[in-house]
């Protein structure tokens, strides 16, 4: 069950001919893909286009009356092994995953095709995972489409620009029997708008069909002498082809003036950002008709020399608006220029950062840079010479007081005990070599756990520690999700330590889901999935690749058993890999799953407990140990107006959901007795009530009684 | 380059690129900050707007912080309108807080100018990992914020959202929402703005509350909140006669006392006379009286102020009987229930987390007898294996409340107790140590009475704090001939309480070793 639902948002995808849709990209693409007759969607989920995949999930039905196959692929690989289908038959495929992480994890499988080729449209989304919000490196899925020969869509970050860009993206692939990369940004899959609907259309061909009338061409095939003909083909055919076809459908745009000094060679992506810049120096109106011509890149790859060399012709200087490194796409263009001899200035980066996103400040300040040296004319005359004397106020500088708030583990998260008792043997044991992995468990690295410093990419957190595999004085502690265990964890990371007789530990953190990227199922999830096969457990494929050393704990909350085990992994004289699965639901799921469930039963008068944690402040005394050991958002400090406190005391608010970590910790790290957990009983039978009632009596008397012989300040305040 | 001019005419300015409204939402992930800017986007659609939302969902949204941005202009005939996708610096009409800090950091990105920004900020607190951390005070100062706030915006609508969305039942995006309403920066009628609420159909009606009284709190301008610091009364307890009769004479004695020990004095002695018994207050004020007699009201009495609130601090030591007495007590009981909001016909349940450890128990005992336990390893061996464990105690049920009610009435044995020697032991020496500073640098004895403030926690943690105390002193000592050795004397308790293991502070005495060598420049 995936962390939002979109039940509700894909019967817009129902929408027909002439309807207007209105939402976010996702849904925009995803209606597109239905528009295009796609026969076969799949994907592998990861922020920015995990919600992608929800709504593929979510609209399995509809997909499946259309008679479009959905494949929830294991990584990134097989979904992009999965557009083989397109090699031979004349069948649309499309998956999405994210970039460039997940493109590096396909490249194997992209290369194939992009050499093999394909018959039907394959079309390859990319959420490119850079900027602000983005959880990964910094880098360009940009390389593989320059690398591989394929092609690569940028579109303009708008809803019926994106939706045109999937119909594009199939004719392209198909005029070219060459796969296609269509590239969203961060922004762009969550960007709202609307377009104007087309009807769905059943797959001409459905793979179900295909299976009926199988097809081989052996040509295809990438072995010699084949491969030396893809290559081959890829450059004398399909790239002329590409160029051709990108002119003919005018998949790049020219906006402003046909004549003028200067002009902007823009990636789609970049075209709002740019318009932005234009219309703050007065140069473009709402609607973006700009005064400075425009060459917008809807294709940056591969780029088109007629086009550009035209839109040079009569133009002094150029600015390529390209984001990231390296600058690819200027190079190219340089090197255009300079074949053709051409005597246009191409200005780039140094006008705007080779690193980094291009925000709206960064964007203005290249764009003018580059008008206030190529063509002064065109800015207004307060920017060409800025009166700097109504300054405003300077505003205080507050670098040293906002406190940075970078994620972490949610309010109950499972993996946070697990973090303690890593932090709590550490400090019994001494600090120990620790990898990470990707997954939530990555923000184990942050404050105030510091555990792990090092990742070297999904499912591969025990590989990373491969070079201490045989052992030392202290075993190496490799962290490992569920997601990664399946994506590549366990051939990669597992099998390679069972085979070389691995002296270190692993910790396999299990919540049932993957759940940083928003709860999808994985097959070790224990919820019944209508359409995917869950419920494979994760020490039972351990021990299917052989694992000998395996213990399985199925309450993480548990810190005590957790330290005790975890210690007994680095101390056991075991040979081979010593693996720890740690499994306990993700919090956010179980709560969004078992809250309406608890209210139901409430109002239908059954027996229902309601956990919730608290501090008695008069006996915490301010120390913060129980912080180091947490980070959890319920739980936080605050002062308490008595004069005779400096530092503020442990505070527990309203939106804990009684995990237990507080006692847990409390208990285990001897830290302080201020905790406690509190059960509210609601509906609770009647002799319990009985019971309640006849020790709440006898506990009040005796309260009453030591009341009475003392000086009583409760009533004071 | 020469200034030429082909190919350019300058037309006019489009005044409806300056109609675009642009918003920024700026909160913690999980604060509903998506369902605000659903809502925003609905009631601009209402109003004829044509409108774009963005947000960057992906793991900041996990409790990090993240932004969702809007752009709105009045929909006109023609191509729809070319909107950014991100707020600039400089460039932002609305910027929403959905916490102080995060308010805070709109106004570093730039997002908050004079000339054009109306900031609605909710004033409460989300501490972040960091601030939280700290042993001593991380909380960042949000009065800096305010003040940066009241520079930086051209308006500022700011109270605490969360609280007043919370009363009402709701979650802080609605109060939000209402205060975005009730400020009148977006041109559109309350009805749309409570329309869109209905339109999203979940918890409408605790939304609309919130949503309301956030509209008119920012509407009627929002009355500046000031935090009142809760007035120093001087109450009166509840008890016997006798007692009653007694106390008075202390409180009278407190009473009398200079006006800046005066408010410390009266928590002090409430709070040892909490703890024990009013003889032990008697005690407590004859230690303060001791300290008052070699004040200076040129100073400001701070050295009878720091005295009267760490001797009480360090006379009510956390024991295991005060730990037991205040967790059976009836009122700790009540306010229990009225937190976690136990209904008529609902049962509470209450678990204590207790770790006692061997040396607890041994501060139990008579000061003779658990001293030579503890001086005695396998005699220590032997209590940890009797009492060392966690002890999860259900203190609504008869048999662990009355474990612990036993405990919490040993009050008149604490006298006799190990810990209570130690405590008392320990407690006359710092006295002493700063006492004696008192002559020579009076600021110094006050800085050293202050020290106290690092002995705290239970264990490890107690005992962490009892070896930086130590440390802080060892370094006064080689400080405090110097003429700025007061001065020292708070910077070396400052980094003691800026990390657990203390290596701020080891920084510090380093810095201070490598000049103490030196002759000292007084002269």
């Amino acid at each position: 069950m995936a962390e939002r639902s979109f039940a509700k948002e894909v019967e817009k995808l129902r929408l027909g001919a002439g309807e207007a849709f209105e939402g976010e990209g996702i849904l925009a693409i995803t209606k597109a893909l239905l528009e295009s007759g796609v026969g076969y969607v799949g994907g592998y989920q990861g922020a920015p286009i995990s919600h992608l995949m929800d709504v593929l999930a979510d609209a399995e039905g509809i997909l499946s009356e259309l008679g479009v196959r959905f494949e929830a692929n294991a990584s990134e690989a097989a979904a992009a092994a999965m557009l083989a289908a397109s090699v031979h038959y004349p069948i649309r495929g499309a998956v999405t995953f994210k970039g460039p992480v997940g493109v590096n994890v396909a490249s194997d499988a992209l290369a194939n095709l992009a050499s093999s080729g394909v018959n039907g449209g394959a079309l390859i989304i990319v959420g490119e995972d850079y900027g602000e919000g983005s959880s990964i490196m910094q880098e360009r899925s940009h390389a593989f489409a320059m690398k591989s020969q394929f092609w690569l869509l940028d579109p303009k970050p708008n809803l019926p620009a994106i939706v045109k860009a999937v119909e594009d993206g199939f004719e392209l692939s198909e005029a070219t029997n060459t796969p296609v990369m269509l590239m969203v940004r961060i922004r762009s899959c969550h960007v709202t708008g609307r377009f104007t609907a087309r009807d769905n259309r059943r797959p001409p061909l459905t793979v179900r069909e295909a299976l009926s009338a199988p097809r081989r061409d052996f040509s295809r095939v990438v072995l010699p002498p084949m491969s030396y003909t893809h290559e081959q083909d890829k450059v004398t055919r399909r790239w002329p082809d590409a160029q051709r076809h990108i002119r003919a459908h005018g998949l790049n745009e020219f906006h402003g003036p046909a004549e003028a000094p200067v002009g902007l060679v823009v990636q789609g992506g970049m075209y709002n950002g740019v318009i932005r810049a234009l219309q703050r120096l007065g140069l473009a109106d709402i609607h973006g008709n700009t005064e400075v011509p425009l060459y917008v890149l809807g294709v940056t790859y591969p780029l088109v020399h007629e086009e550009f060399l035209a839109f040079c012709e009569g133009k002094e200087s150029v600015l390529v608006v390209e984001e990231g490194q390296p600058e690819f796409i200027e190079q190219q263009l340089a090197t255009m220029l300079y074949r053709a001899g051409h005597s246009t200035r191409l200005y780039g980066k140094g006008m705007l950062p080779m690193a980094g996103e291009y925000t709206g400040q960064v964007m203005l300040d290249g764009v003018e840079a580059f008008l206030r040296e190529a063509a002064p004319q065109y800015l207004p005359a307060a920017r060409r010479a800025p009166n700097r004397e109504d300054e405003p106020l300077p505003v205080p500088d507050l670098s040293s007081v906002v406190p940075g708030r970078p994620p972490g583990f949610c309010t109950g998260c499972p993996e946070r005990p697990i973090f303690a008792a890593l932090k709590l043997i550490e400090d019994e044991l001494g600090q120990h070599q620790i990898s990470g992995d990707i997954g939530c468990h990555l923000f184990g690295s942050l404050p105030p756990f510091e555990i792990g410093g090092q990742t070297m990419g999904y499912g591969l957190g025990p590989a990373s520690n491969a070079a201490f595999d045989g052992g030392g004085e202290k075993r190496a502690i490799s962290l490992l999700g569920d997601g990664g265990f399946w994506h590549n964890g366990l051939s990669s990371s597992i099998t390679n330590a069972v085979f070389n007789n691995s002296d270190t530990v692993t910790v396999i953190i299990d919540n049932y889901y993957s759940a940083a990227t928003g709860g999808q199922d994985v097959p070790s999830s224990r919820a019944d999935n209508p359409s995917k096969s869950t419920g494979h457990p994760i020490s039972d494929a351990l021990r299917g690749v052989g694992v000998k050393w395996v213990r399985q704990i199925d309450n993480t909350y548990d810190v005590g058993r957790m330290r005790e085990t975890l210690r007994e992994a680095l101390t056991t004289d075991h040979a081979g890999p010593k693996v720890i699965v740690a499994s306990s639901e993700c919090m956010l799921n179980r709560q969004r799953r078992e809250k309406p469930l608890k209210a139901q039963a409430i109002r239908e008068g059954r027996r229902v407990e309601r956990p919730k944690f608290g501090v008695d402040e008069d006996v915490c005394t301010g120390d913060h140990a129980c912080m180091r050991l947490s980070g959890c958002p319920s739980l936080s400090v605050r002062h308490t107006g008595d004069p005779l406190r400096d530092d503020p005391v442990a505070s527990i608010d309203q939106s804990c959901v009684g995990c237990g970590n507080c006692g847990e910790v409390a208990e285990a790290a001897v830290l302080c007795p201020s905790f406690y957990r509190a059960d509210v009983v609601s509906n609770p039978g009647r002799v319990e009530r009985a019971a309640a009632r006849l020790r709440g009596r006898v506990i009040g008397w005796l309260q009453a009684r030591r009341r009475a012989r003392r000086l009583d300040f409760a009533e004071m305040s | 380059m020469n200034e030429q001019t082909t190919g350019f005419a300058a037309r006019p300015r489009d005044a409806r690129v300056d109609a675009i409204i642009k918003v920024a939402v700026m909160a913690v992930g999980g604060q509903g900050g998506g369902v605000l800017t659903g809502w925003i986007e609905d009631a601009a659609r209402r109003n004829g707007y044509a409108v774009q939302a963005t947000s960057v969902a992906g793991v900041a949204q996990r409790t990090g912080a993240t932004i969702y941005y809007i752009e709105m202009a009045p929909q006109s005939d023609g191509p729809d309108p070319v909107f950014s996708l991100m707020p600039a610096a400089g460039d932002v009409d609305i910027l929403v807080a959905a916490e102080m800090m995060e308010a805070g950091r709109g106004i570093m990105r730039g997002f908050v100018t004079p000339d054009r920004t109306t900031l609605i900020a909710s004033s409460h607190r989300a501490l972040a990992v960091s601030e939280k951390t700290v042993p001593g005070d991380g909380i960042a100062n949000a009065e800096d914020v305010r003040s940066a706030a009241e520079t930086a915006a051209a308006r500022c609508i700011i109270f605490d959202m969360e609280r007043m969305a919370v009363q009402a039942g709701s979650v802080i995006s609605a109060s939000l929402f209402g205060a975005l309403a009730g400020s009148g920066a977006l041109p559109f009628a309350r009805e749309n703005f409570e329309e869109s609420i209905r339109a999203s159909g979940r918890g409408v009606e605790a939304s609309l509350r919130a949503f309301a009284q956030a509209f008119d709190a920012a509407a009627g301008a929002a009355p500046a909140e000031k935090t009142t610091p809760a007035a120093a009364a001087t109450p009166r307890p509840a008890g016997p006669d006798a007692l009653l009769h007694e106390w008075e004479q202390l409180a009278a004695e407190v009473a009398a006392m200079p006006e800046p020990v005066r408010a410390y004095a009266a928590a002090g002695l409430r709070k040892v006379v909490d703890f024990q018994d009013l003889a032990y207050g008697r005690a407590y004020l004859d230690r303060l009286n001791a300290v008052l007699a070699e004040d200076d009201a040129a100073r400001d009495h701070a050295l009878g102020a720091a005295a009267a609130k760490y001797i009480a601090n360090a006379m009510a030591y956390d024991d295991v009987i005060r730990v037991a007495d205040l967790k059976t007590r009836g009122s700790r009981f009540a306010r229990v229930r009225g937190e976690v909001g136990v209904a008529e016909d609902q049962v509470l349940r209450l678990t204590e987390f207790m770790h006692p450890r061997g040396e607890e128990i041994c501060g139990l005992l008579p000061a003779g007898l658990g001293a030579r336990i503890e001086s005695s390893p396998r005699a220590m061996r032997l209590m940890d294996r009797l009492f060392n464990r966690g002890r999860r105690l259900r203190t609504d049920g008869l048999w662990a409340f009355m474990q612990l009610y036993v405990v919490g009435g040993l009050r008149g044995w604490r006298r006799r107790t190990l810990r209570h020697r130690v405590e008392t032991e320990h407690l006359e020496g710092w006295l002493r140590t700063a006492m004696a500073y008192r002559a020579q640098d009076y600021d110094l004895a006050v800085e050293v009475l202050r020290c106290r403030r690092l002995i705290k926690g239970y264990s490890d943690t107690h005992a962490r704090g009892l070896s930086k105390y130590d440390r802080v002193l060892e370094g006064i000592a080689l400080v405090a001939a110097r003429e700025d050795g007061a001065d020292w004397a708070r910077r070396l308790r400052e980094a003691a309480l800026q990390d657990p293991q203390g290596e701020a502070l080891d920084g510090a005495l380093a810095t201070i070793r490598s000049f103490a060598s030196a002759p000292p420049p007084r002269g």
